[in-house]
């Protein structure tokens, strides 16, 4: 039971935390300074995204070569202008291979 | 990547990256059961709260055992950030009543990401639609689908599903990167906070505080 109350807790303050900007008063979201800070700040929180998941595993500084050999594979392939999922594809079979081979 | 109109650019890309990212769906299946989360447990955190990170980190932590109340806080701070998207996503999408209510659900990561990629604001909201009711469908299937096959399906890091969801953000995110330096100071400053900050703060604070590499290009 007590499990069931923290996934509802859960539930709902995602929900709320969704709303919460997407429901920003006028007065805020037209704001220059706000206007300015919500154009560029999602490009921030995407970028430590990528960091915090490739470099980090629970809590502290961690390298995983077939990861980062993946995400390489994926720079590749932007570089080479290659279409989305063959992007995606070759970051995955790059990692997935690796460890198969290592692991 | 685009010679057609933006609306079918953006239909393209909701379609690829809800389909691909929502593959990772089979992994928090998985995580959840193999933690101790029965199927229902799992399959009710994907419709209704939905939004990985938070998943992961509170199946992670009932796994380790640890206290329901500062595990559901931790989650919960990672779904912060979504306040921040919010913020970007009023003005794009634009919504009222009920349709801000819906939309509300689907402001995560993936679709703020496909949608700022987008080059109108037409193409903005189709992409936002198209990645969430796609991202939005595969996730759930695949939380079923991992939640029920936990012992047949091993690992699911041995099918490289950890890459994808960097190397989306990633690939979302190379065309601006290329064209506008101030973004790219914006990004890289942004990874070096998160990555300073994370051996020193509780899971989600790194990625929000990361918020502050905008200050510094907002200042020059």
């Amino acid at each position: 039971m007590t499990l069931w109350w923290a996934i509802a807790a859960l539930c709902a303050g995602c929900y709320a935390l969704k709303l919460a900007g997407l429901a920003a008063p006028r007065r805020v979201l037209d704001h220059p300074v706000v206007h300015r800070f919500a154009e560029l700040v999602p490009v921030a929180l995407l970028a430590a995204l990528i960091a915090v998941q490739m470099f980090t595993t629970q809590g502290r500084l961690d390298i995983d070569l077939p990861r980062t050999a993946g995400l390489a594979a994926a720079v590749a392939a932007l570089l080479l202008r290659a279409p989305f999922l063959a992007v995606l594809a070759s970051a995955a079979a790059v990692t997935a291979v690796l460890r198969l081979l290592t692991g | 990547m685009r010679q057609t109109t933006p609306r079918s650019s953006a239909v393209r890309d909701g379609l690829g990256v809800g389909l691909a990212v929502g593959l990772s769906g089979v992994a928090f299946g998985a995580a959840a059961v193999t933690a101790g989360l029965d199927v229902a447990q799992a399959c009710v955190l994907s419709l209704l709260a939905f939004t990985g990170a938070s998943q992961f980190a509170l199946a992670g932590a009932v796994g380790a055992g640890g206290d329901l109340l500062a595990a559901t806080a931790g989650a919960l701070l990672l779904g912060a950030r979504n306040t921040l998207y919010g913020l970007r996503l009023a003005d794009l999408l634009d919504t009222r009543g009920p349709r801000r209510l819906a939309a509300a659900h689907g402001v995560i990561d993936e679709t703020t990401a496909v949608a700022l990629a987008q080059p109108t604001r037409d193409g903005a909201r189709t992409g936002f639609t198209t990645t969430f009711l796609t991202l939005y469908v595969t996730w759930n299937l695949t939380t079923l689908a991992g939640a029920l096959g936990t012992s047949s399906l091993g690992d699911p890091g041995m099918l490289g599903l950890d890459v994808v969801g960097p190397a989306t953000f990633l690939a979302i995110l190379w065309p601006r990167l290329r064209e506008q330096p101030r973004l790219r100071t914006v990004a890289l400053t942004g990874m070096a906070i998160a990555l300073a900050a994370t051996p020193f703060l509780p899971p989600g604070v790194p990625v929000l505080l990361s918020a502050a590499a905008v200050l510094v290009v907002m200042m020059r």
